[in-house]
This record gives C-alpha cells, sequence and structure tokens, in this order.
C-alpha cells in the first residue's frame, strides 16, 4: 500500500480544486435530463403523439446517428434517454476524462506534482486521486439523475439504470483519460487522445445505430458508449449490460497503472523528440509563433469537422424518403427550427450544433493567450519589441478565421456530398456553404467575449468564457425544451442566426452579432493594452 | 546620456499588498549593477515595471531615455531580458526559441549564438519540455547575450546553473562591460556580484535601503580588530562607532564602523603594538545586515511582504 500513500491528501485537493468545477458540470447534466423528461408531458400530452413522435424518430437513421438507439420512445424516462442522452453520454465522458487528465498529467507537466510528490507520496498516488476524483463526479451524476427521474415520475428501475449507465460511461472515459496520461508527455496531448478515442465512440456507435436492419449494427457493440446505451433503460433494462464497460474500464485502468509503474516522473511513453537547431526564417513574428503553437490542435479539429460534414451530407438526402409522409418528424424539426423542407431543416439544425462546436473551438484559441500568460511564456515575448496587440493578434486570428475555416470546411464537404448524392452539386454546395457560415458572427460573439474577460477579467477569464459558453448552449438549445421565456432564448447568439436555407438570410441580426463581435473583442483589446501582465 | 535606468519613488500595489514603498534605482550607462535583496523584497517588480509589463502606481521611471509603459515596444528593441523563471514552449527547440526572441529583439548576431551555444554546452535540438531549469536558463541567456542590445536586464540568471557555468556567464557578463553594455543584474550570489558589479543598490521591502559602490557599502559597516598591545589603551570606550569591545590582558577585540577605523587605531598605537589583524567586513557581513535590518524592526501595519 506504500504506493498509495498520500492519495487522500491529494484526492482531497483535487475536490477542492474542482469544489466548483465538478458541480457545474454535475448540476448541468442533471438538469438537462431531468428538465427534458420533465417537458415531454406538456410537449407531446398523449399518448397517441408520443407514439407518432417515437414512430418518426425509431426509423429515421440520421436521427439515430445522433442520439443512439430508440427504445421506449413512446415514454417520458425512454425520450429523455434518446435526447438529450445521446449526448449526455459524450458529455459525462468528456467531464471524466478531463478531471483525470487535470490532476494527473497536468500536475505533473506544470511541476507541481514533483513538489508535492517529495513528500511521502506513493507512485500510484496523484493517479489514484485523479480517478477518485472523477469518479466522485461520475457517482454524483449517478445519483442525481437516478433521484431526479424518480422525482419527475419515471419508474424507478428505469432511472436507476439510466444513472448506472452514465457512471459506467464516465469511469470507462476516466480510465481512457488516465492510460491517455501516461502515455503522452503533454496535458493537451493526453486530453486530445483521450478526446479521439471518445469521439470515435460515438462515431462507431452513430454508425452501427443507423445501420437499419441488415446494416453493420454491430459496430454499436464496439463501443464504450454503445454498451451505455445497450442497457436500455425504461425498455427491459438489461442490466448484465453494465458489465461490459466496467470490465473495459478496469483493463484499460490496469494498462495505466502498469505503464505508470515503469515510466519516469514527467516522462511519456511517447518519447519527446528533438528539433531543429534553429528556426526556420518565417518564425520572426508572434503570429508565426501562434501558428506554429495552435497548427495542430487546428489540423485535429479540421479532421473531426470533415468527418462530420461527410456524415451529415451524406444522411441528408435520406430524411426525405424515411420520414416519408409521417407528419411527425416534420413537425418535431421544425420545432427544432427551419421552415422549409425537411432535409433544410434537418441540415440548418445539424449546422447550428457544428456552429457550437466551432464557438468552443473559438473559445479554446482565444484561452490559449491566457494560458501563455499564467504559463510564463508571455512575458520574454513582451519584453521584446512585439507589442501586447501584436502578441494577441495572432491567436486572436486563430479563434476568427480557424472557426470560419472549420465551418466552411465542413459546409463545404456537406454541401458536395448532399450535393452529389441529390444530383444538384451546383446548387446545394453553395447553399449548404451559406449555410455553414451563417453560424460564422454567433460564433465570433463567443470568441468576443473570451478575449474581453481575458483584456478586461483575466483571472475569471477562463471560468467566465466557458460559462458563458455554456449558457448560451443551454439557453439556445434547450430554452424552448425548458419552456424559458423569449430574452433568455434570446440572449444566446445563435438564436438569432437566420436558420432558412433558400430565402435570402436576413442580414440584420447578422449585423448585430458581427458588431457586438467587434465590439467585445475590442474591448477586450483595449483591456489587454491598459492592464497588468501575468 | 550617462543614465540608462532612473527610477525614483516607484509605488506599486497588488490589491492590499504594497510591493514597492517608493523605490529608487539608477544605473549608469555602461556599469554592471548589482540589485541585491530578499526574496519578495520587489526586485521583481521593479523589473517588471520597467519593461512596460506592470503599470507603476507611482512615481518616475525612465528607461534608455525614455518611457517604458509608454514606449514600450520602442525601447525593447535595445534591450534584452532574462526572467528568473523561464518557461519554454514545450514543442518549440531551445534552438527555434533562441532565434524567435533575437529576431523579435533588434536581430541576432549568427557568430556570437554559435559560440555561445559551445561555452554555455547547450544542445540546441531539445525540445522545450525535456530541459531541466538550468538549461531553460541557458537558452534564456544564450537568446540575451547573442542579440545586439544596448542594455541587459537579468533576473537572477544564473539561479538554476552549476558552478561551471556560472564562470562561464561571469566571463560573458564581464565582456559585456568591455564592449560597454549595461547590465542590471538581479542576483543573490555575493561572489558573483563581488566581482561582476560597479555598484549595488539593496532593496527591502520595496524600498532601497543602500546603494553604491561596493567599496562605499564597505565604508558603512564595520571592521572587526584583533591586537595584541604593550600597555592598555587609554580612552578606548570613548571613540565613536566602537562596538563589542573584549579587553583581556594585553589582548583587545573589538569592531568598529569603518569610517572611525583610524580613530582606533591611533588609540592602539599611542597604547603600542605588538601584533595587528584587521578584518574588513565580508560581503555576506554587509548583505545580512542589510537584509535582517528588516526582521528587528517590526514592519509597519498593513504593509505585509511583497510577493512578488
Amino acid at each position: 500500500m506504500r504506493a498509495l500513500a498520500g492519495t487522500g491528501t491529494l484526492t482531497r485537493l483535487a475536490l477542492r480544486r474542482d469544489r466548483i468545477l465538478i458541480p457545474i458540470w454535475v448540476a448541468g447534466l442533471t438538469l438537462i435530463m431531468v428538465a427534458s423528461a420533465s417537458s415531454v408531458d406538456t410537449l407531446y400530452p398523449t399518448l397517441e403523439s408520443r407514439r407518432h413522435l417515437a414512430e418518426g424518430l425509431a426509423h429515421n437513421s440520421s436521427v439515430l446517428a445522433v442520439y443512439g438507439p430508440a427504445n421506449a420512445l413512446d415514454t417520458a424516462g425512454g425520450l429523455a434517454m434518446f435526447k438529450p442522452g445521446g449526448l449526455v453520454f459524450v458529455l459525462v465522458g468528456l467531464m471524466s476524462l478531463l478531471i483525470v487528465v487535470r490532476h494527473s498529467r497536468a500536475e505533473e507537466e506544470s511541476g507541481r506534482l514533483e513538489l508535492v510528490g517529495a513528500g511521502v507520496l506513493g507512485r500510484y498516488a496523484a493517479l489514484t486521486a485523479a480517478l477518485l476524483a472523477a469518479v466522485a463526479a461520475d457517482v454524483a451524476v449517478a445519483a442525481l439523475i437516478t433521484l431526479g427521474m424518480i422525482g419527475v415520475g419515471t419508474p424507478v428501475a428505469g432511472s436507476a439504470a439510466a444513472g448506472l449507465c452514465f457512471a459506467a460511461c464516465g469511469l470507462v472515459f476516466a480510465a481512457i483519460g488516465a492510460l491517455a496520461a501516461q502515455v503522452s508527455e503533454g496535458a493537451r496531448a493526453a486530453d486530445g487522445l483521450a478526446g479521439t478515442v471518445l469521439g470515435l465512440s460515438y462515431l462507431l456507435r452513430a454508425a452501427g445505430d443507423s445501420a437499419g436492419s441488415g446494416g453493420p449494427g454491430w459496430l454499436s457493440w464496439l463501443s464504450p458508449i454503445g454498451w451505455c446505451q445497450q442497457v436500455r433503460p425504461y425498455a427491459g433494462e438489461r442490466w448484465w449490460v453494465l458489465a461490459l464497460p466496467v470490465a473495459f474500464a478496469l483493463v484499460v485502468l490496469g494498462a495505466g497503472y502498469a505503464l505508470a509503474a515503469r515510466r519516469d516522473l514527467g516522462a511519456g511513453l511517447i518519447p519527446a523528440g528533438t528539433g531543429p537547431s534553429s528556426a526556420a526564417a518565417g518564425l520572426r513574428s508572434p503570429v508565426a509563433l501562434a501558428w506554429r503553437l495552435q497548427r495542430g490542435a487546428l489540423l485535429g479539429w479540421a479532421v473531426g469537422f470533415a468527418v462530420v460534414g461527410v456524415v451529415l451530407g451524406s444522411i441528408a438526402n435520406g430524411i426525405e424518403g424515411l420520414v416519408g409522409d409521417d407528419p411527425a418528424v416534420p413537425d418535431m424539426l421544425s420545432r427544432l427550427g427551419g421552415s422549409g423542407g425537411v432535409i433544410d431543416a434537418y441540415l440548418s439544425t445539424v449546422l447550428r450544433i457544428l456552429g457550437l462546436v466551432a464557438a468552443v473551438y473559438a473559445v479554446q484559441a482565444v484561452l490559449r493567450l491566457r494560458a501563455e500568460e499564467t504559463g510564463l511564456r508571455a512575458e520574454p515575448l513582451l519584453a521584446t519589441r512585439v507589442g501586447r496587440i501584436g502578441w494577441a493578434a495572432g491567436h486572436v486570428a486563430f479563434a476568427v478565421l480557424g472557426s470560419a475555416g472549420l465551418l466552411a470546411f465542413a459546409g463545404l464537404l456537406a454541401g458536395i456530398t448532399y450535393g452529389a448524392e441529390a444530383g444538384d452539386l451546383g446548387g446545394q454546395v453553395p447553399r449548404v456553404l451559406g449555410a455553414a457560415l451563417l453560424q460564422v458572427p454567433a460564433v465570433w460573439v463567443l470568441a468576443g467575449i473570451a478575449l474581453a474577460g481575458f483584456g478586461l477579467l483575466p483571472r475569471l477569464s477562463v471560468g467566465a468564457a466557458w460559462g458563458v459558453l455554456g449558457l448560451a448552449i443551454l439557453l439556445g438549445e434547450f430554452g424552448p425544451l425548458l419552456r424559458l421565456d423569449h430574452w433568455a432564448v434570446d440572449a444566446s447568439p445563435f438564436t438569432h442566426v437566420p436558420r432558412a436555407l433558400d430565402a435570402a438570410p436576413a442580414t440584420q441580426p447578422l449585423a448585430w452579432l458581427l458588431a457586438i463581435a467587434v465590439l467585445t473583442g475590442v474591448a477586450g483589446l483595449a483591456g489587454l493594452r491598459r492592464r497588468d501582465i501575468g | 546620456m550617462t543614465t540608462a535606468i532612473e527610477v525614483s519613488g516607484l509605488v506599486k500595489s497588488f490589491g492590499r499588498t504594497r510591493a514597492l514603498d517608493g523605490l529608487d534605482l539608477t544605473v549608469r550607462t555602461g556599469e554592471v549593477h548589482g540589485f541585491l535583496g530578499p526574496n519578495g523584497a520587489g526586485k521583481s517588480t521593479t523589473i517588471r515595471i520597467l519593461l512596460g509589463l506592470l503599470r507603476a502606481g507611482g512615481g518616475t521611471a525612465r528607461l534608455l531615455g525614455g518611457d517604458p509603459w509608454r514606449d514600450a515596444a520602442a525601447l525593447h528593441h535595445r534591450l534584452a531580458y532574462v526572467p528568473g523563471d523561464v518557461m519554454l514552449w514545450p514543442n518549440l527547440s531551445g534552438g527555434e526559441v533562441i532565434d524567435l526572441l533575437g529576431r523579435l529583439r533588434g536581430g541576432i548576431d549568427p557568430g556570437r549564438r554559435a559560440a555561445l551555444l559551445e561555452r554555455f554546452d547547450l544542445d540546441p535540438t531539445k525540445k522545450g519540455r525535456s530541459y531541466s531549469k538550468g538549461n531553460r536558463q541557458k537558452v534564456a541567456l544564450v537568446a540575451a547575450l547573442a542579440s545586439d542590445v544596448e542594455l541587459l536586464i537579468l533576473d537572477e540568471p544564473t539561479s538554476g546553473l552549476d558552478p561551471l557555468m556560472e564562470a562561464v556567464f561571469r566571463d560573458c557578463i564581464a565582456e559585456e562591460r568591455r564592449d560597454g553594455r549595461t547590465v542590471l543584474l538581479s542576483s543573490h550570489i555575493l561572489a558573483e556580484v563581488e566581482a561582476l558589479c560597479d555598484r549595488v543598490s539593496i532593496v527591502r521591502n520595496g524600498r532601497t535601503v543602500e546603494t553604491g559602490t561596493l567599496a562605499d557599502l564597505r565604508h558603512l559597516t564595520r571592521t572587526s580588530i584583533t591586537a595584541e598591545l604593550a600597555a592598555p589603551p587609554a580612552g578606548l570606550a570613548e571613540v565613536p562607532g566602537v562596538h563589542d569591545l573584549d579587553l583581556h590582558g594585553d589582548r583587545i577585540r573589538l569592531e568598529v564602523d569603518s569610517i572611525h577605523l583610524s580613530d582606533v587605531l591611533a588609540v592602539l598605537t599611542r597604547a603600542g603594538i605588538r601584533s595587528l589583524v584587521s578584518q574588513p567586513p565580508t560581503l555576506e557581513e554587509l548583505f545580512l545586515r542589510h537584509y535582517e535590518r528588516g526582521a528587528e524592526q517590526p514592519r509597519p501595519a498593513g504593509l505585509p511582504a511583497a510577493t512578488r
């Protein structure tokens, strides 16, 4: 047990450092599930209307791809597990892996662990403490979702299964985070590695769930997220399936601990290579440095957006045929936004979600500035002839141009694949690309707000930027479901993005969004010029 | 121009902590100026204000004839800075960082760069994340020393270097002085300060407590004397500046403020000196006296030790 000495102290330290972050995650995830389950009765008051909806959803492969297998969709619990539950699995996984990496590899990379490690600290203490923090969050999610779902009147067994399968999903990705933290030397890279596994799990089950009869439905059984959904809460719970994610998590954890036993503090499995002995001629400006620091992340995001664009484009054409003349799905989709045809409504919905994802990219690109500042890497640069605005410009350019480029890339690929299948390449490419680019001003608003926080309230900027983004998603995407007031829904910039693909988009809201983005951005830069660095 | 850095009455507060409380500092062009003080005395804060990273809360600061806050970018053409905590980008090699920082200053001399890499025994192909503290410091030092600038601002530049590398560093700074460059050197290593610095300023609790050449400062401190006398000395207790007098038969030990040294010697000579050992104050004593004086006087309420 000497290898675990100090685990308790470190766990308490981790939970204390995350005393705000974890409750926000847990409360947010619980709220999404419970609010969604409680709104089903008002949105679909009769059994008839729910059957209708269930029928429509269950036969739409693109909806199945996004959310997962359709089980018991005519019940409030089943519907909540489907939507938004299918996405909550991803969020629980993300939360867990971020917590683990944050308290293991990130601490090690910063050198803080070394400081602590010189005390009485076992070899596995840091990793175990990080895992315990993540497990604590997962258990809290499970308990609160179970209680909340019982509270809004869904069956007890189903509610318990729902809580457990979210926790199982969290456990798997906590384990994957732990393994990734042993493999790579940087926390950023570890997050990326574990996040990639999360993305692949989601894609595998999306492919399996949307395959239909005769298709490769077994693909879902290769995905940890797929396993958790196959527990089928509210639809004749299959408790034994829970053994799969738990066993898998234990195997991955075993591998993680085995690596932790073999490596040195600070080292990774992937050794740090050497670099050039002198800089390329182009590395002579803050913009060039920002490119050097951010290009890898942008490339990764571009690959993700490309995959999503192609997948979305290729499913789009099949939607109309699947829906047929069932009125339920167009009704639901138009409730989610869009007044045009079913495909257009579908495309504008998924492009808006893509816009939210692009906003995540933009915000993290802006926050890179703060990381550079607190990491003491801004100081030597600002002691050269680089001005503060020049320094910020490089990273802001990534937020602004990178997010627009990602959306354009995904829109272009979606347009090409959809247009090719619909036999209307020339017509569809500009339409879909245009609809994707409509999201850009709303994305820039969130980047602008992040920049304003960085310039004016640097100490709060990281939390504030993610908080605003989370609020925009919550209000804009779940506001209508939660039956919030109009002003609350309108507070999300994405509410103001014109949806129609056909009609000329309303330019006024776009102009407003652009103006807000510019104003907040300029306010942030002005604040940066006036404040202390460090 | 004869002063490279002219700071007077500098004030800076962080929240309720007063890091600088009327600090003065004058660095003449072409000199190596030692900047000394206990941890948290305000050295790094002063340097950050001089670099335009922090805005002064009061007082004046002039750097190379300009305003360090307003003219930051223009002034930074002419100076190079080595921070106390050197952090590098994990995925850039040391060589890339040296070139980048050099280019972002006035430019870098490739011949000097190669020579310095050789002298500091630094492998420029390693990535930032795999350098040790000392090696990260060397990267910043090579980048600063290879740049063509008038002023070097070095914040405890040798804190991670081994003794061999420290010697190389001293040679480099001596060369810089010969070339007429001005150096502001914040340091805790007394031998280094003694070997390199023309003048020093000692700060404590955000204020300058002493400034001058080392000879000036020594003058302000005590010399210890041990002597064997022919007869008991008369009137020694009346000589001003005598401390810790210990008379034992014909043997005498005492400490005397250096400005009163000749008065004491006159008394001793009258008594007849058989042997005499006089020890000038060591640098350690000199600094400890200045550093410790803070501990003797209670700090004014509401002025905790600065943390930056």
